[in-house]
């Protein structure tokens, strides 16, 4: 007898556990049962699980009977004059969803021709195999499925046009492309998923050359007549949004222009852009620094003898401002209520970037990059017809990498570009590479897609061939101009006095214990002390106590709080971050005694 | 010729000067000898380390620096037992802790002549490999009614080990301690003292009965014979330096182990020191790397320099530093402070780490004027 679960619980028992599976599969197919439901049969436990519930990952498969599948030629011909729909054929018990555990008892075969009397499933094409974004990739099955991952997640981050009512929404770090075009190389993906729609790159020229050594390791290089031409060209968005809080006491924030007498009032230069409402007004070219919502909140404790203390009851300024090293232009400006009813100001700053060394690219097959070197048009190397390549793409990344696909797409794309058409580059069922090649010749190009090139600078021929053509690029997110960061002199942090950390505090680069060993193998002492010069201090020390004694600076005096005026106070240079350690010490009730001594 | 050689006694290295003494010959003569040992004390010295040079650091970044490439961290052996033996940074890691047991103990033993001849090296190798119990039982079965537990020997293995069915009694007599034991045939039958032992005792008592030590090494679970130039070598897994001495045919003088906590007990602290080199040269090695030798000779040094093996840890050659802010840099800080104040520690602030913290120029290079000027005092 075999055990049946349903869902997980136990619910009765059959004799013939194949038998009534199946008996169970053809009802379902009958449509005498739920499509939702299915049945496998656990021959180790001995046991029939069927399922019901949901969450459970399902996929579509074609019914398979005596090696012949149920879809036949009829349906497809019904489907395309648009008689049938995808429903239909579920109905129809011609396609059934399996889930994980149905398909343990299944055998699907790839395709038609593998079939055998044995299986039960066809798929509907291999390329089922991949997810959305992997079958995004053209000549997938060309690729080591490592880089066709890595293709996958760049495209996931490249520009495009990611909704259509952008110029209404108010979302955070939005990159827009400009001119998005529709790859030459496509997949069936990119019909099905409406690619058209909402497109993430553009067709460029691509040679694959080395380039004065700029484009060494993975680095690409820009025309930069393409790039005055509008490539790769995408606006930043970024909003800035500030509200008016309440605080107990019945006080409230004030969204306008911060009066002089306010605590932290930065310059009457920064609020230039505002108008009266404390809010700049559109289309101002804002830079580092300029406040965009003009903002004071109530002084920030209270207490009880401060109520009666005119002098110290000033506001304090909290208006929004530019970030370091931010530039952009106001784009829009919504004035609205939050959830409690808050005046709630957005403002979205709007910011050209045009393309620059540092910002990173790439195909869709894993190969990134970033750019090496802008070089203007005449240096550019060119094709006997004159063609100038928009990118030069370095020949090393090939062969370690083997993204076969890469080079198939190029080829695709140049023939495309020369047909007008787009090439089908569908993952296991492509445009094959040798009709790419008999068309190329047959548009009087070289075969193999190589062409002679001239170098740019020289007007000399370059000796080998150079492979040409067409490839869809995409620009992605990492652009340097969010990135780059520097500092020679900045903030520091109040309780060490060492600098901040981070871009965003525009904070210090630290030299860290590992690069402070090298200096130490050196013996460049001298030098690293001035490297950990950040947080040096001079402090008095009583020679008698050890403890660190005060310098009157109104009588050019120091004593010792212990010891008093009559003992030796010596001045002694230290880093802050130890006498910060020496409080600590002595908070916990701990003496560090300080015995001084000339150190040579 | 020989007082001239007297003369460099004290200053150029023994080693150095036997190395000379080798390669001139009669037409040498004494104005001749004398250059040579000048250029050479002048060598000498040329290539020792100057004064005031991070020796330490250096070594730590030469090791630390190949260490991060290491990938692979086993070695297979290839032969008829498999045998796998950490390597990579885990065992850098293992062998720099100075740890008690390591995961891969093994021993490589070399024998007296005749015995490394490689006849019969099979049967050789199995005298230092340990048997137990398990090895020769085909089934055991307990009779919980009778107390009895009857044990079915093996005898195919038993002839291939070359265990008696005396020595089996014997040993399980004395090692079980419990209970009076017979052999009938194939059977080795073990009555239990008292019917009262429970069920649980009854079992523990298989379990024990199965790990009884018969003969061999103890601590050696394989044996595999290898080939070394004309000779044969017994690498084992497991180590037992103290009993495999007691062997007859095994070479003493050449025999060692990888554990270094066991050839330091049984071999003394120059031998752990030079295991320490050996091992820890052979991982980098293995690995295709290349690490000056001298850089872990003077790991090798500080391990072994009190007498006894130190890891490089919290409790091995750190907690030897005399400062309380280097040991407090490295790991428990707040034990070190807590410690050093009650006892009112002084820190003379002699080394890197407390300069450095104290953003003072540190002892090192650059920081040490007085090595080539007098300093004001």
């Amino acid at each position: 007898m075999t055990e049946v679960y349903l869902n997980g619980k136990f619910v009765g028992e059959v004799e013939n556990p194949i038998d009534f599976v199946n008996q169970v599969k053809t009802e379902r197919r009958k449509k005498k049962l739920s499509h939702n439901i299915n049945i496998a049969y656990n021959e180790r436990l001995d046991r029939i699980e069927v399922e019901s519930g949901k969450g459970r990952a399902r996929r579509p498969l074609i019914i398979v009977r005596d090696g012949k599948p149920l879809l036949t030629e009829k349906h497809i011909i019904q489907l395309e004059k648009g008689d049938l729909t995808w429903s239909d054929l579920v109905d129809q018990g011609v396609i059934e969803y399996l889930d994980a555990n149905e398909e343990e008892n299944a055998l699907v075969a790839f395709t038609e021709e593998e079939l055998t009397p044995k299986h039960t499933h066809l798929e509907i094409d291999p390329l089922v195999m991949l997810g959305l974004t992997t079958s995004l990739v053209p000549y997938g099955n060309y690729n080591q499925s490592t880089r066709l991952n890595a293709g996958s997640k760049n495209q996931k981050q490249a520009l495009g046009f990611y909704a259509a009512n952008y110029l209404v929404r108010m979302d955070m770090d939005v990159n827009i492309l400009h001119e998005p075009q529709i790859p030459i190389v496509q997949s069936i993906t990119h019909e099905i998923s409406g690619y058209e729609k909402h497109p993430a790159g553009q067709n460029i020229v691509v040679a694959v050359m080395s380039y004065e050594g700029y484009n060494m390791e993975d680095a690409i290089i820009l025309n930069r007549a393409s790039i005055d031409r509008g490539l790769a060209r995408n606006t930043y968005y970024r909003p800035a949004i500030s509200e008016e809080l309440r605080y107990s006491g019945g006080l409230i924030d004030e969204i306008g222009i911060p009066d002089k007498e306010v605590k932290g009032y930065k310059s009457e230069k920064d609020y230039r852009f505002l108008e009266d409402d404390g809010i700049v007004y559109p289309e101002a070219e804002v830079a580092e620094g300029d406040v965009i919502i003009g903002k004071t909140s109530p002084p920030r404790f209270l207490s009880s003898m401060d109520e009666y203390n005119i002098a110290t009851n000033t506001r304090r300024e909290s208006s929004f401002a530019m970030r370091h090293g931010e530039k952009g232009v106001i784009d829009f400006v919504l004035v609205t209520e939050n959830e409690e009813g808050h005046k709630l100001v957005q403002v979205r700053i709007r910011d050209q970037r045009i393309p620059e060394v540092g910002d990173k690219f790439t195909s869709r097959h894993g190969q990134k990059g970033v750019v090496g070197l802008i070089v203007s048009p005449p240096d550019m190397p060119f094709t006997a017809s004159g063609i100038t390549p928009d990118l030069i793409f370095s020949p090393h990344g090939i062969p370690s990498r083997m993204t076969i696909a890469h080079l198939i797409e190029l080829l695709g794309g140049k023939v495309g570009a020369l047909s007008g058409r787009y090439i089908d580059g569908t993952t296991f069922n492509s445009e094959k590479e040798a009709d790419l090649r008999r068309e190329l010749l047959s548009l009087g190009f070289a075969e193999n897609g190589t062409e002679t090139m001239y170098n740019g600078q020289t007007g000399e021929k370059f000796q080998a061939k150079i492979y040409v053509g067409n490839m869809y690029y995409l620009k992605l997110k990492h652009m340097v101009a969010n990135k780059i960061h520097s500092r020679a002199r900045g903030p520091i942090q109040l309780l060490t006095r060492q600098p901040t950390e981070g871009r965003a505090k525009e904070g210090g680069l630290r030299l860290g214990e590992m690069e402070k060993d090298t200096f130490v193998a050196h013996g460049a002492s001298l030098l690293l002390k001035e490297r950990f010069d950040s947080d040096k201090i001079i402090i008095p020390v009583c020679e008698n106590c050890g403890m660190i004694a005060v310098h009157d600076e109104y009588k050019n005096k120091s004593h010792c709080p212990l010891c008093g005026e009559s003992v030796e106070i010596t001045d002694v240079e230290m880093s802050y971050a130890f006498k910060l350690m020496l409080d600590e010490l002595k908070s916990m009730g701990i003496y560090p005694k300080l015995q001084l001594k000339s150190k040579y | 010729m020989e007082e001239l050689f007297k003369e460099y006694e004290d200053k150029i290295p023994a080693i150095l000067l036997e190395e000379l003494k080798s390669s001139i010959d009669k037409k040498t003569t004494k104005t001749q000898l004398k250059k040579m040992l000048e250029a050479l004390y002048e060598e000498y010295l040329e290539s020792m380390v100057e004064p005031g040079e991070s020796v330490g650091i250096i070594s730590a970044e030469s090791i630390g620096e190949p260490s991060t490439q290491m990938t692979l961290n086993t070695f297979h052996f290839a032969g008829v037992a498999e045998m796998n033996v950490t390597m990579g940074l885990p065992r850098i890691i293992e062998i720099l802790d100075a740890r008690k047991n390591i995961k891969t103990p093994m021993m490589e033993v070399y024998l007296k002549e005749p015995y490394n001849k490689g006849k019969d090296i099979r049967k050789v190798a199995e005298l230092i490999k340990e048997t137990k119990m398990s090895d020769i039982i085909q089934e055991v079965s307990i009779n919980i009614l009778e107390a009895t537990i009857t044990v079915k020997l093996d005898r195919q293995k038993m002839k291939d080990l070359e265990v008696r069915d005396s020595s089996v009694k014997r040993a399980v007599e004395k090692q079980l301690k419990s209970g009076q034991v017979k052999i009938e045939g194939d059977e080795v039958l073990i009555k239990v003292k008292s019917k009262d032992d429970s069920l649980n005792d009854l079992y523990k008592l298989k379990e024990k009965m199965k790990s009884i030590y018969l003969k061999g090494v103890k601590g050696i679970t394989q044996v595999l014979p290898v080939k070394r130039k004309d000779e044969f070598v017994i690498i084992t897994a497991g180590s037992n330096l103290k009993d495999t001495f007691k062997l007859e045919f095994v070479d003493t003088e050449r025999t060692t182990s990888n554990d270094i906590m066991e050839v330091y007990e049984n071999l003394g602290i120059e031998a752990a020191r030079a295991a320490i080199i050996n091992e820890v040269y052979r991982v980098i090695e293995s690995q295709g790397l290349n690490v000056d030798i001298r850089h872990i000779m003077l790991i090798a040094d500080t391990m072994t320099a009190s007498g006894s093996v130190k890891g490089i840890t919290r409790y091995g050659v750190v907690s030897d530093k005399s400062s309380v802010l280097a040991r407090a840099s490295f790991e428990t800080p707040i034990k070190h402070l807590i410690n050093a104040s009650l006892v009112g520690e002084t820190d003379p602030l002699n080394s890197v780490i407390e300069n450095v913290m104290l953003n003072q120029p540190i002892p090192v290079g650059t920081g040490l004027p007085g090595l080539i000027t007098k300093v004001k005092k």
